[in-house]
């Protein structure tokens, strides 16, 4: 008798303490793409601001990440920054939140200010070798790519060479603020990242005769671009229709578009 | 009777010393768990015997991994090696022992920096030098080679001391007597008695070389290719793993806890070597 009570208080007291946590916080899990992180906590933060009670979490992990947590419900929105999503994110309701150029860089003594696709194709493939082969001094290139997986990576790849192979003696940094790195150390090595985390130590090279500048990429001009996606599993649509309003909303593209990215909307259709 | 908390205190330490071997079990199993399904689907000639990786096409062939792994390892050893053991021979047999019991601890202080510090000094200092010196990316095998084999010097210090001072002193007194100098003495008495507990820190600093992950990503370039000279980048098995597993899925997942697999029998090797060298000496 005594325990089957103290089963009953046991049980009672749970569901009261659960009740209570989920009334009082509204809470939302946003997970993937590294390189939409700083913008999505710039974005969560703003809106836990203006809408005091919700609470948004924001944890990185990679497009991959993004993908499986979105699947998994382990997050209600994933973001991936991928060109094309694989087969299993199919199911997913996909929003496009931003758009983000893909810069190659290099250092800033280069004398190299354009290249062709076709050179950038050569460089990466390992047909072109030697930076005078493509206007520069006599000095061998380092390519700098990044791992296989990587939504830069992939979306880099689909944009620009599908088809052909990475060459293998390729350097791989492990994110953009590595490559950077890289190439900010090596007077004679290329790379490529996310054209936010681009500053003012790496020089980025115009791609057939486009810079690489805000309105380039608004209209589409400028080859390199990627959609970011928020990836939401259709049952909990309702549960994150505000949050999802206000990033693609004015005044989180605002945010967006102060914070350095492209806003989704500027181009029309992607 | 045997006191009962006494008992108590006996079988609460048995549970956790088991639990402790039991979580290394578990880790064992989900290792092989994960990644032996790989092994047999391509074959393990195909992934031992490959160097063409690209998980993404479903090309999972590691050898340029498991070379630039021997070669990254090879050149820590013939950097750490000599080092190490100079620097022990002097501590325990030249220098007197107040002064080595505040050397030896100092150098076992440099286990505790954290690797990713040791990769950060060589990304702005080792890298650059090399390239500038020698040609090449600097991100190189030599590059991780002179990082790791730092690395490795504490363990062969501390180990190799031990083993020097349990050198029975009528040893060396009996060599001395016979009339040979010191160093005669040294090369020949005292590190031949004290050889196995040598060879026991070689192996295991050895087993640190070929686990370290986060000094050997900044450094060594992380290239897919058989590196053909100490010049040019490589990538080791534990990079491989590191670098891609926060992507990866599915396949790809899977070849890099295969790739965990190889690690896993080659540190056990090693380990098993070091047992069996430390237990020749008793």
């Amino acid at each position: 008798m005594m325990e089957k009570g103290i089963f009953k208080l046991t049980i009672c007291s749970l569901a009261v303490i659960c009740a209570c946590g989920c009334a009082r916080r509204h809470s939302i899990t946003m997970a993937g793409s590294t390189a939409f992180l700083p913008f999505a906590e710039q974005l969560a933060e703003d809106y836990m601001k203006k809408f005091p009670g919700t609470n948004i979490n924001v944890q990185g992990g990679g497009s991959a990440v993004g993908i499986q947590s979105a699947l998994n419900g382990t997050a209600q929105i994933g973001m991936a920054d991928l060109i094309t999503l694989p087969e299993s994110a199919k199911d997913l309701k996909k929003f496009v939140a931003a758009n983000d150029g893909i810069c190659l860089i290099v250092h800033p003594s280069n004398k190299v200010e354009n290249l062709t696709t076709k050179q950038i194709r050569g460089i990466y493939s390992g047909e072109i070798k030697n930076w005078k082969e493509v206007g520069g001094i006599d000095k061998p290139i380092t390519v700098v790519s990044r791992e296989a997986g990587s939504g830069t990576r992939s979306s880099f790849e689909d944009l620009m060479f599908k088809g052909i192979k990475l060459a293998g003696s390729a350097i791989i940094g492990d994110s953009n603020g590595t490559v950077r790195e890289m190439v900010i150390n090596d007077p004679y090595a290329i790379g490529y990242i996310s054209h936010g985390v681009v500053n003012e130590k790496v020089k980025a090279l115009k791609v057939d005769g486009v810079p690489p500048e805000y309105d380039n990429f608004v209209c589409g001009r400028y080859k390199l671009l990627r959609p970011i996606y928020l990836l939401i599993r259709a049952e909990y649509e309702t549960q994150t229709k505000e949050i999802l309003e206000y990033i693609l909303g004015p005044e989180g593209q605002d945010t967006i578009k102060e914070q350095g990215l492209i806003p989704a909307g500027a181009c029309g259709k992607y | 009777m045997k006191n009962a908390k006494e008992v108590v205190v006996e079988k609460s330490l048995m549970l956790i010393a088991f639990s402790a071997i039991f979580m290394l079990f578990l880790i064992a199993v989900f290792i092989f768990k994960e990644g032996s399904p790989l092994i047999f689907k391509i074959g393990l000639k195909n992934f031992i015997l490959s160097a063409k990786w690209s998980p993404l096409e479903g090309q999972f062939g590691i050898l340029a991994m498991i070379i630039g792994s021997l070669w990254i390892t090879a050149g820590a050893l013939v950097i750490g090696v000599p080092l190490g053991l100079g620097c022990a021979i002097l501590l325990s047999e030249f220098l007197p022992r107040g002064i080595t019991a505040f050397l030896k601890p100092t150098i076992e202080l440099l286990a505790g920096i954290p690797s990713v510090v040791y990769g950060f000094i060589g990304v702005v200092v080792l890298v650059p030098f090399i390239r500038e010196r020698f040609g090449g990316p600097g991100l190189s095998v030599l590059a991780g080679s002179i990082i790791l084999g730092i690395m490795i010097l504490p363990t062969i210090i501390s180990i190799s001391i031990d083993a020097l001072q349990a050198v029975p002193r009528s040893y060396r007194e009996g060599s001395l007597a016979l009339g040979a100098t010191q160093w005669q003495t040294i090369s020949m008495v005292t590190l031949k008695a004290a050889r196995s507990g040598i060879l026991a820190s070689i192996i295991l600093g050895m087993g640190r070389a070929v686990g370290e992950t986060m000094a050997v990503i900044m450094v060594a370039g992380n290239a897919v290719k058989i590196p053909n000279s100490i010049f040019n980048p490589a990538r080791t098995l534990t990079t491989n793993i590191a670098l891609e597993m926060g992507f990866a899925t599915g396949d790809h997942r899977a070849a890099l806890f295969a790739t965990g697999v190889v690690l896993f029998v080659i540190i056990m090797i090693l380990n098993i070597l070091a047992n069996y060298a430390f237990g020749k000496r008793k």
